[in-house]
């Protein structure tokens, strides 16, 4: 086959023509991933629909026992954060390095923050026994009349739970995006994974977006 | 060039670790396949065993509970196992970048993380093997997969493992299809295998998130009762079974389609005639992988749903029959005063026909939720299954081996031993499985080691043909791998069959480690029999 053409750029597969066909097919998969990722979620979904119309009344009493000032502030650092890494990339493509680097530390601290005030939340949640399932404890006065709440919290653990998953895996990126970013990889000539992770981390932005409405201001 | 010296994908580079760590798709293809024909057979033992056991009617040869294991594990292995990574993962990656003109898929690299993921999650399953079996069926219902004292957790947790490498597998061959082919190859100009390689990868890049994410909740429900699907907790367990089967529904035809797309290609090859409507095979490979989503509801017509549900089900379930019957017509059609050869690749497909057409019919008494009442978990939906996914996906997934061995192994196998076994598998295949359906209608269920005395006389017969169909598989088989031993090489430029995609026209057999030796440039379409001579060449 043709032997590696001396002037492409180093980034440059040996398998694709040139630069723009290697941009278009990561983005193209990307999106594709997003695809992948909604139906994932798009389960849940089904199953929150489903108990929510089987237990109307439980959901709305149950949402009650959530930290609705929590998810709100939660829901404001994920916005931003999204702001951040999206500052992050038009930095980039200025070749503005140390700004990108900023905005991305910025969008990683927000991310971190937001896994903190959700560890908050559940380890409150944990003390009182508002668990899923079997481990469903709690009988405080305003959940005595519930019927099956712990359904409530199986569905908003684990739909939470799935969420901050990708947040952590999202940090993670982040933090090699900082790694490379920083060492001069990422340029205005080429900085397709910080796309592809801001695509992605705008993803996990949109769910929360529905997350939080579902779970903490239903009613 | 002595062709001895030539060098191509299998002797370069060398050593253990330029196999392990290759990023050649072609490379990667031959450890599918080399991993799924070991399930395959693994499968089909577990087959033997229990039509063993169903020579006669009692308890003779296993007792109930390794019975259920024997099933359990059959459908297991050969649906998440083999059919589902082993012939996009092995027949698609071996030729789907030959057949765009691509140097390789569109990310090696996670070509070869699906395949050790794939890897992975089978240790899963062998361990659920050596542990002991799990016993709840391949579908894994709910109540009793809750309750089960079996293996249900690593068989699931392998399963989901298995599904990422399925969703990677998909999105890679979109990604590839989409963006990798070379200039001039437009759409209509593909192979029609590589159509359908694209409606199954659309399939599995949107079905398989949701089969993770139903195996995730099932075994949440075993470890912290969430409830979801407990009745005793509040929960639904039917919303099990809609969950699993708007999985696997579409999963049949991620089965299927790429049996399609084999079919679709041996057929104008050893006919040597264009294919009739290509246009209409493309599309309704499309329609079917569409359909198929919106008909799980058939799965589930003694589950208790509403009536409007089944009658909606049903009507839809139809429609899968209009694409299936344009692409059956088309391909009778592309025969019709075509210069048939009876090769064994096309032993295959006119076997492929035949089976496929009383599975995809007797699905049609399936879908009538009256008559599916009566034949609901009997030996007519067995037959059916396997009249589907044997006689359609395995006998076209064998006629695909042979149509492309001499292609991606550089060696010819002894055709005429090859025959016999094409023959010994059709026979045998209808021998064991046509019974089945009588069965089905006298009664018989499914899932029972023991059976009344009224049904011996068929279930000896399908017994007894099982073997021969056993046989004749491991025949065929070993006489595509003796070819290595044989050495009987084809000359590297040569084309057997008279083939005019890519793969045979432009890359040397075995293909280059780059695939083309250099760019290829696009002279005819895949299937242009009545405008461009083929000559077919082969040393021998």
């Amino acid at each position: 086959m043709s032997d590696h053409n001396p002037n492409a750029p180093s980034h440059l597969k040996h398998y694709f023509h040139d630069v723009n066909q290697q941009y278009e097919t990561s983005k193209f998969a990307m999106w594709a991933f997003i695809l992948t990722e909604v139906l994932t979620f798009a389960g849940l979904f089904v199953a929150y629909i489903v108990y929510r119309s089987w237990y109307p009344d439980m959901f709305v009493d149950a949402h009650k026992l959530l930290d609705v000032n929590k998810g709100l502030t939660n829901t404001i650092v994920l916005i931003t954060s999204s702001l951040t890494m999206a500052l992050a990339i038009w930095a980039i493509q200025k070749n503005n390095k140390k700004l990108s680097v900023f905005m991305l530390v910025a969008t990683f601290i927000f991310a971190l923050a937001f896994l903190g005030i959700k560890y908050l939340e559940y380890s409150h949640k944990f003390e009182v026994g508002q668990l899923p399932g079997l481990y469903y404890s709690y009988m405080g006065p305003d959940a005595m009349h519930l019927n099956n709440p712990h359904i409530f919290f199986s569905i908003y653990f684990i739909m939470t739970g799935l969420h901050g998953l990708h947040v952590a895996i999202g940090m993670g990126l982040i933090a090699w995006l900082i790694y490379s970013t920083q060492k001069g990889n990422l340029t205005s000539e080429y900085y397709t994974p910080m796309e592809m992770i801001g695509i992605f981390w705008h993803l996990v932005d949109l769910i929360w977006i529905y997350l939080f409405p579902l779970f903490y201001l239903i009613g | 060039m002595s062709e001895n010296k030539k060098q191509n994908y299998l002797n370069h580079p060398k050593g253990l670790m330029s196999w392990i760590l290759t990023l050649d798709h072609k490379r990667i293809g031959l450890m599918y396949l080399v991993s799924g024909i070991l399930f395959f057979f693994l499968g089909g033992l577990l087959a033997l065993v229990m039509r063993f056991e169903l020579a006669a009617p009692g308890n003779d040869v296993i007792s109930n509970e390794v019975y259920n294991n024997a099933y359990t594990l059959h459908g297991a292995i050969m649906i998440f196992l083999f059919i589902i990574p082993a012939i996009p993962g092995a027949l698609g990656n071996i030729l789907l970048p030959l057949m765009v003109g691509a140097k390789d898929v569109a990310f090696p690299r996670l070509n070869l993380a699906s395949f050790y993921i794939y890897s992975f999650g089978a240790l899963f399953a062998m361990y659920t093997i050596i542990n002991g079996g799990v016993d709840t069926g391949w579908t894994f219902y709910t109540p009793y997969s809750t309750q089960s004292s079996s293996n249900v957790v690593p068989m699931t947790l392998g399963i989901f493992i298995i599904g990422f490498s399925s969703i990677l597998t998909g999105l890679n061959f979109i990604a590839t299809i989409h963006k990798m082919r070379i200039p001039g190859l437009t759409w209509y100009k593909l192979p029609l295998f590589v159509w359908a390689l694209y409606g199954t990868s659309l399939v599995q890049i949107t079905a398989t998130p949701v089969l993770a994410i139903t195996m995730v909740l099932l075994m949440l429900e075993r470890f912290l009762g969430i409830g979801i699907f407990d009745p005793a907790l509040g929960g639904d367990p039917v919303l099990y079974q809609h969950f699993f089967w708007f999985y696997s529904h579409p999963a049949v035809y991620i089965m299927i389609l790429p049996a399609f797309g084999i079919i679709s290609e041996i057929i104008p090859v050893h006919s040597r005639k264009k294919i009739w409507g290509y246009k209409f095979i493309a599309y309704s490979t499309l329609s079917i992988a569409f359909i198929g989503f919106l008909v799980w509801g058939h799965h589930m017509f003694t589950s208790g749903q509403s009536v409007f549900s089944q009658i909606v089900f049903s009507f839809i379930t139809y429609f899968v029959g209009i694409p299936t019957g344009v692409k059956i017509f088309s391909w009778i059609l592309t025969m019709y005063k075509g210069q048939v050869s009876f090769t064994p690749p096309m032993m295959y497909a006119l076997a492929f026909l035949f089976l496929f057409t009383i599975g995809g019919l007797t699905g049609i008494f399936l879908g009538a939720v009256a008559l599916d009442i009566h034949l609901h978990d009997t030996y007519f939906v067995v037959a059916h299954f396997h009249y589907v996914m044997q006689g359609g996906t395995i006998v076209a997934f064998l006629g695909g081996l042979h149509h492309w061995w001499p292609k991606s192994f550089g060696v010819m196998y002894n055709q005429t031993v090859a025959n016999i076994a094409a023959l010994g598998v059709f026979i045998g295949f209808n021998g064991t499985f046509f019974p089945q359906f009588l069965l089905g209608l006298r009664g018989m269920p499914r899932r029972y080691a023991t059976y009344d005395e009224q049904f011996v006389e068929l279930h000896s017969y399908s017994t007894f043909w099982s073997g021969i169909l056993g046989l004749s598989i491991f025949l065929a088989i070993m006489n595509l791998f003796w070819s290595f031993i044989r050495k009987n090489k084809v000359d590297p430029g040569s084309n057997p069959w008279g083939g005019m995609s890519l793969e045979w026209t432009h890359t040397s057999s075995p293909p280059h480690p780059h695939n083309f030796e250099e760019e290829p440039v696009l002279q005819h379409g895949p299937y242009d029999y009545d405008k461009v001579i083929v000559e077919k060449t082969y040393n021998k």
